[in-house]
């Protein structure tokens, strides 16, 4: 019965994040597609939970759903124009896509049968407890130089994105002008 | 029958493979960006399934993972930071018509 519900839990979050997966793929709408993608972040955040990492779990939840996803429902409405929505066709060779889609599928679950994994011979009663104070060793030891420079990188980023996305100093210096003169 | 790696194994391929999918059909610039997240999280989970299943008792695909998801956070603001400048220049995000290095 245990063992049961264990194997449910899994199906259900199985189901969870590949229908909404699917939904992100195949769906006409753009910001239909943005937000099912929420349910397949949470659904990875229960699996990631249910495979005993919870800090990575938890991290997935702060990171994915309210960071990425928050800036990709702000590309989506920075970039879409409402007026021509469906006017054109979103997608390409989706006939040769699917095709790709079921041969490399086809391909990839033998193998992911087939190979001799050394898994533990009874690995669903490992005992599970907190990973979080791991990590944390982990993290300011064995892997304290990706660590810092991890660091280095997200400050990185931050500065890029923003350097990135502000514009051109010259469109900039015309919108003013076209803003003061409108006045 | 209890939950084993190779049905991980199976989903993180089925979410894989939908990511590579969506990048490959797609002409949406953000849609791209969608099925980049969906190829990233597909390695995630193989990270974790293998740390839980393998006979080990460290949790370094773990901090690995958490690595992956910083790494996808600074890719996901430089990449939509990159597609809006994109969309200020050409007034559009279809990546069929963006091909000209100069506006």
């Amino acid at each position: 019965m245990d063992a049961l519900l264990h194997s449910l839990v899994f199906y259900i979050l199985a189901f969870i994040v590949l229908g909404s997966a699917a939904y992100t793929a195949f769906s006409a709408n753009l910001v239909r597609a943005a937000f099912s993608l929420l349910f397949t972040f949470f659904g990875l955040a229960g699996l990631y939970i249910y495979l005993g990492a919870d800090f990575v779990g938890i991290s997935q939840v702060i990171i994915y759903v309210g960071g990425i996803l928050v800036l990709l429902l702000f590309g989506v409405m920075f970039t879409t124009n409402v007026s021509g929505q469906g006017t054109e066709k979103q997608t390409l060779q989706m006939k040769w896509g699917i095709l790709f889609l079921v041969v490399l599928f086809l391909l990839l679950i033998p193998i992911a049968f087939i190979t001799p994994w050394s898994v533990m011979p009874d690995a669903g009663s490992k005992a599970l407890e907190s990973s979080v104070s791991p990590i944390g060793v982990g993290l300011l030891t064995k892997y304290l130089l990706p660590f810092e420079i991890a660091s280095l990188l997200l400050l990185i980023a931050l500065i890029g994105a923003v350097v990135i996305a502000r514009g051109e100093p010259k469109v900039r210096a015309e919108a003013a002008k076209e803003d003061t003169s409108a006045l | 029958m209890a939950v084993g790696l190779e049905h991980c194994l199976v989903v993180s391929i089925s979410l894989f493979l939908l990511g590579v999918f969506i990048v490959m059909t797609q002409r949406n610039g953000i849609r791209v960006l969608m099925g980049i997240e969906l190829i990233l999280n597909a390695a995630n989970l193989n990270l974790i399934a293998f740390n839980r299943f393998l006979p080990n008792t460290d949790v370094n695909g773990s901090i690995f993972a958490v690595f992956v998801i910083i790494l996808a956070a600074a890719e996901a603001a430089v990449a939509l930071a990159i597609v809006l400048a994109i969309y200020q220049q050409f007034s559009t995000v279809n990546l069929d018509e963006i091909s000209s290095m100069k506006h």
